[in-house]
């Protein structure tokens, strides 16, 4: 004997029930998705309203100083004359600086955590380094300001000044007062910042390699370090360049540690012991002291210039990234 | 073997303990500037640590004071970036990973423009806010610079939550909807459970980053020398007050400086170093 109910009022009333349940529930999902689409559809909205936004706030000095905002480096506040060439510079050639440091130390602590390290010690090794992702950039600027700069100027740059100053080609680069301020000094702690950053892309690439291709070179009789140039290197190559020009982006856009150490100085020098100054330094020190409109535009149009850069750097560090991801199939 | 091979191998070993040891030195390098920010600090911070730090307000130039403003100020506003950031981004998140599926282009534009949000400049994300929310508003406020520090934790939360749903087996989602059970409520109710415990972690995360961000809020908060529970006036923050502080000329706003640090590297580290045991200890088991 069935206990649902026979009849066909019963039946109709219970499809009825069903079908308005299953309707409030196409609707719910419904309104559901769409409210997590508007809200994935609000991140690339948010790049592009940044652009956008940037560019509009911008306009006024590139319209009133066009070429000029990028190659001189005339930067007048009184004079209302601005060209940026001097914090383009400045922001080039300490992330210059900063990728020499970086990249071989990078490449050094990745070798030691896959290779080098016994396997206790690359758990905490990797979770320090990686502290040093996490501490914050302004802490980065005073530790600058207090500790490193004097350091510099007490240790370093004189030695550097007495035995790289003379040297052909390079030696104007290293010729200045030794002050601990500076382009030089800047880079270091840049390129200290981004270590943690290149580092643990390229350990991680670098674990992707499968291990019957490392075994196999092994069994060939390879040593350690051929194993890693000859196989691990290619294999991962795109994304260890990917890892580099991540890095590189958040050198370009590095703000608070370059601001206390770079010296905020508006003037083109070829000595790299030298204050100078960098896009993102120039915007953080200078915005709340704007008191034009064209200085203000100049500004925001410096930042404008940044975010492209930077944009391009980083699309660039993805794609490479996503190379390797393809090639592993995941 | 012949000499000449033998002299092959030798330098073929000798390259190899060459490279084995600058890859010691560059770790020791990597270590050594941890050591040494760290310690001093820690060092500089503790020495100017007092209960005044806590109960009294920034003081005027070269005064005695604390920091009291600057910490209830970065308080109201890493609350508000993470109350802004975390809904917006677990729910961008959610749909990448599990609404997308008939849209992959654009699905892989929007995870590609989140990875780039992921490690742009903070400073230009404050340039945005600045022409959004002050500019157009007319005065600097703490809500700008809670909107800025959410745009800081958005990518971070969206990444964790895409990838940590992705990684929930997919016979969970089949037994939900095998039951009747409509999406929303298998996304509800059966993935964030099993997702929590990344999900949470993304959150700290983004929180650990935003708590020692310094540039978006010069241009947003800006900075306030007095008490204010005020979140449509200026408002002071731990960092934007290191950072006045430390560049000026006075021995007891450096003081406060370093405390201001000590406090802001201690919790930023705390904060990271729980958030990964805490999802050691609780990720999902995808051998499952």
């Amino acid at each position: 004997m069935s206990p649902l109910p026979a009849t066909g009022v019963g039946l109709s009333l219970d499809d009825k029930h069903i079908k308005a349940r299953a309707a409030a529930e196409t609707r719910q999902d419904a309104f559901f998705r769409g409210l997590l689409f508007a809200a994935a559809a609000l991140v690339l909205l948010v790049l592009g309203a940044a652009a956008a936004s940037m560019l509009w706030g911008g306009r006024q000095a590139f319209a009133t100083f066009g070429w000029n905002f990028i190659v001189s480096d005339e930067w007048d506040a009184v004079g209302r004359q601005f060209g940026a060439f001097v914090p383009i510079y400045g922001t080039l050639v300490s992330s210059a600086i900063a990728m020499v440091i970086a990249i071989p130390v990078s490449f050094g602590i990745a070798l030691f955590l896959t290779e080098i390290a016994p396997t206790w010690l690359r758990g905490p090794v990797a979770a320090a380094i990686e502290l040093l992702a996490g501490i914050p950039s302004i802490i980065y600027g005073m530790w600058g300001l207090f500790s490193f700069v004097p350091f510099m100027a007490a240790s370093v740059l004189p030695w550097v000044n007495r035995n790289l100053g003379d040297a052909p080609w390079i030696g104007p680069l290293f010729r200045g007062p030794p002050l601990g301020i500076g382009m030089l000094t800047a880079g270091i702690v840049l390129g200290v910042m981004v270590i943690p950053f290149i580092s643990s892309v390229m350990r991680d690439v670098f674990l992707t390699v499968p291990a019957s291709l490392k075994e196999s070179a092994y069994a060939l009789g390879s040593t350690t370090w051929e194993v890693v140039w000859n196989v691990v290197l290619p294999y991962t190559r795109s994304a260890v360049v990917g890892g580099i020009f991540l890095g590189l982006g958040r050198a370009l856009g590095e703000t608070m540690a370059v601001t206390f150490v770079l010296g905020n100085a508006h003037q083109l020098n070829k000595s790299l012991l030298m204050p100078g100054n960098s896009i993102a330094a120039t915007i953080a020190n200078e915005f709340t002291e704007a008191d034009s409109d064209i200085y203000l535009s100049s500004l925001i149009a410096l930042g404008f210039l940044l975010f492209i850069v930077t944009f391009i750097v980083l699309a660039i560090a993805r794609l490479m990234l996503y190379n390797l991801a393809r090639k592993e199939g995941r | 073997m012949s000499r000449a091979s033998g002299f092959r191998y030798r330098r073929r070993r000798v390259t190899d303990i060459f490279a084995k040891t600058l890859g010691i030195a560059a770790t020791a390098f990597g270590l050594f500037w941890l050591t040494w920010i760290l310690l001093v600090t820690f060092n500089n911070g503790l020495h100017a640590l007092s209960p005044a730090i806590f109960s009294q307000t920034t003081p005027p130039p070269g005064g005695q004071g604390g920091l009291a403003n600057a910490l209830f100020g970065s308080l109201v506003m890493c609350v508000l970036g993470v109350l802004i950031g975390a809904p917006l981004g677990i729910a961008a998140g959610t749909y990448l990973s599990e609404f997308a599926e008939r849209q992959p282009a654009w699905r892989e534009s929007v995870r590609f423009v989140n990875d780039i949000l992921l490690s742009a400049p903070s400073i230009v994300l404050g340039l945005f806010v600045y022409t959004l929310a002050v500019r157009s508003v007319g005065h600097f406020s703490a809500w700008a610079g809670g909107i800025s520090l959410g745009l800081i934790v958005l990518p971070v939360v969206v990444r964790t939550t895409d990838e940590t749903l992705r990684l929930v087996p997919n016979v969970m989602r089949e037994a939900a909807l095998s039951l009747g059970i409509p999406r929303w409520k298998v996304t509800v109710q059966v993935l964030y459970r099993a997702a929590a415990p990344g999900i949470l972690t993304g959150v700290l995360l983004g929180l650990a980053r935003i708590s020692g961000e310094t540039a978006p809020l010069l241009f947003t908060s800006l900075n306030n020398q007095y008490w204010t529970d005020n979140i449509n006036t200026p408002m002071a923050s731990v960092p934007v007050v290191i950072f006045q502080f430390a560049m000026s000329p006075y021995d007891s706003w450096h003081a406060l400086a370093w405390a201001g640090a000590f406090v802001v590297t201690l919790f930023v580290l705390l904060l990271s170093v729980g958030a990964r045991a805490y999802f050691l200890r609780n990720r999902i088991n995808t051998v499952a």
